[in-house]
């Protein structure tokens, strides 16, 4: 009788043991994961700040060699690149969204679904390819266009998903209110669901945006950049996140410390960004 | 009590008839889209219904027409080089014009292969502790601290790998590694920073919140039932994790392998820590290269034809293996979150 107590209990102290020894473990793995994050936001702040004056906001880059400049083409060019990319992406998304969540309820609506699921997992660079044969080609040269239409495409899924899923959200109730009152579904959809829906639907399109701003790889070669001032969308344009990447696989010093500082600008882009639309979302439904 | 003595046989029958005229025609209201729209008379609600699914059939075709519009633009390569275009080690543009892959196919896979060595391990880790084991005030932050790595750009990724992990590899890691391991065929040349190891490791960076965040919603669909039958049991809570862990396995290989299609089509970060040059070694110190970041480096300098058909036909095998892999992976996801609906 003792000797089958004494090992049940260092069975017990095993199962102890090894239940702390994991919830070490993992607590650890999360803290090892916060590590590259801080460290990426510390060097950003550190280096970009560095570098951060009035004439990055507001001078055209110099030539090499010569110091200083600003970078107010590649900041305009962005905005004009996503708001390219929304002006398409947008739209078809939260129409797409919309279709799902209200008609979709069938096999080509689970097909639709499934495809942009697959579609958000392609890389960026293969729809800037894509966008390549689709506009660069046929216009023959390289253009904003080019580069939003990419970023449109890139947006697409998260859109559609968050559009399809604020809507479910709605209460049934909502619908069948404004059918009893005689409204027509088109009316009741767009007057009160999707209102009901658009603050989570703003935050999906601010989502899309925030990504496509970030994006460079499917800019390569169809905004491609541009040293000067240009807001012709049939033209190549300049943007921030082309330029981190020339400058700092660039051998200047000078470049590598602006590439620093576009990025610290590129980040607090992004979330003046976000701050903006949700200052939007909230003003408008006060609750 | 309901059928009452009073009730005839009769009277229960037409009962059962007006029930199932009601049934019939709440099943005929649900029952497709075909139904709606004859049933329906409103002319805005059929325009509607016809638009939206007109962006929803866009949205279908994108998918099939991006990988017909590579197609139709990479026939000049694939006519020229078949099936040597995947086995063949030679990426010549400059002098012969002669195109294979398979040195940017291995890179791609080696590098992507490392990334998920170390991420898969850790992100797993995180998902269980912040489903499992977490308190929750430290659940919501934590959280979102992973969720925000998923959202820095890649250029900034690959502008710290440049500025910071790279020059750490090279003066610290790297000669480590070496003195310690001087016979392994991993760890030969010249520490450089730039290569093979360096770009696994900002993959693993960035391929981990993902996975994290995937698995994490993977185990929260687990019902809590199992959990306390396990707990009922006498179990500690490394052994409910267990129990919990191997229920939702499928779900968590499909996290792991839409990480693994991440990290192969990431582009931006791996192309400026890499080194960009085309060759198979075994070293992790080797420059390497991969389809994403030849596509990144040479998609404006492509001169001739042959040479930007060849760059497309990569992009779309790029495109072919990260469909698949997200096909499987998606369903894969789908069907364990479904199982406990």
């Amino acid at each position: 009788m003792e000797v089958k107590n004494k090992t049940i209990s260092f069975n017990y102290f095993r199962r102890k043991a090894t239940n702390i020894l994991m919830l070490f473990v993992s607590f650890s793995a999360a803290v090892i994961t916060i590590i590259p994050l801080i460290l990426i936001f510390y060097y950003t702040i550190a280096q970009g700040i560095a570098h951060l004056n009035i004439d990055f906001f507001t001078k055209l880059p110099t030539p090499v060699g010569e110091s200083g400049g600003g970078m107010v083409n590649a900041i305009v060019g962005t905005l004009i690149l996503i708001a390219i990319g929304g002006g398409i992406g947008i739209p078809v998304g939260i129409m797409t969204g919309t279709y799902l969540s209200e008609f979709g309820k069938n096999k080509f609506g689970a097909l639709v679904r499934f495809l942009t699921d697959v579609l958000s997992g392609v890389p960026s660079i293969v729809v800037g390819v894509v966008a390549y044969t689709l506009v660069v080609i046929p216009m023959k040269h390289f253009s904003a266009l080019a580069g939003g239409v990419a970023l449109a495409i890139l947006m697409i899924p998260t859109i559609t998903r968050t559009t399809e899923e604020m809507i479910k959200l709605v209460p049934h109730s909502y619908r069948e209110a404004g059918l009893a009152l005689g409204i027509p579904k088109w009316k009741t959809t767009v007057m009160i669901v999707l209102k009901t829906a658009w603050k989570g639907i703003a935050t999906g399109i601010l989502l899309g945006l925030s990504r496509a701003a970030g994006e460079t790889a499917p800019l390569l070669f169809t905004a491609l950049g541009n040293r000067f001032w240009s807001t012709n969308v049939f033209q190549p344009i300049a943007s921030l996140t082309v330029y981190i990447y020339e400058y700092s696989t660039a051998p200047f010093k000078d470049w590598n410390d602006q590439a620093w500082t576009a990025a610290l600008v590129l980040i607090l882009l992004i979330s003046l960004l976000s701050l903006i639309f949700r200052i939007i979302t909230r003003s408008k439904y006060k609750t | 009590m309901l059928n009452s003595p009073g009730e005839s046989l009769k009277e229960r029958e037409s009962f059962e008839k007006i029930q199932s005229y009601f049934k019939k025609s709440k099943e005929k209201k649900t029952s497709g889209f075909l139904n709606k729209i004859l049933g329906n008379n409103n002319l805005g609600d059929i325009i509607f219904e016809r638009l939206t699914l007109l962006f929803a059939v866009l949205v279908f075709s994108l998918v099939i027409f991006m990988g017909w519009e590579m197609y139709s633009h990479s026939v000049l390569s694939i006519k020229q080089f078949g099936l040597n275009f995947l086995v063949n080690s030679t990426w010549d543009p400059a002098i012969t014009q002669v195109f294979g892959a398979l040195p940017m196919i291995f890179g791609t896979i080696v590098s992507s292969l490392i990334g998920l060595i170390i991420a898969v391990p850790l992100g797993l880790s995180v998902a269980v502790f912040l489903s499992e084991l977490a308190p929750a005030w430290l659940e919501k932050p934590l959280s979102f601290l992973t969720e925000l790595l998923a959202g820095i750009p890649s250029v900034i990724y690959g502008l710290w790998g440049i500025f910071v992990l790279v020059p750490w590899l090279r003066d610290v890691v790297e000669p480590f590694l070496q003195n310690e391991f001087p016979n392994s065929p991993f760890f030969q040349g010249a520490p450089y920073g730039y290569g093979m190891l360096a770009a696994g490791l900002i993959l693993s960076i960035m391929v981990l919140p993902i996975i994290s965040s995937i698995s994490r919603d993977i185990l929260k669909s687990v019902p809590d039932a199992q959990r306390e039958a396990a707990y009922a049991l006498g179990a500690t809570r490394w052994e409910v994790t267990k129990i919990v862990l191997s229920n939702a396995r499928s779900g968590l290989l499909g996290a792991i392998m839409l990480g693994f299609g991440r990290a192969i089509g990431e582009t931006m970060a791996v192309t400026m820590v890499i080194g960009n040059r085309a060759g198979i070694s075994a070293s992790l110190f080797d420059p390497s290269y991969t389809m994403a970041s030849v596509l990144a480096n040479e998609f404006t300098e492509a001169t001739t034809d042959l040479y930007l058909n060849a760059l497309i036909e990569l992009a779309l095998v790029l495109f072919i293996i990260t469909i698949l892999i997200n096909m499987l992976a998606h369903l894969l996801v789908w069907s364990t979150e479904r199982k406990w609906k």
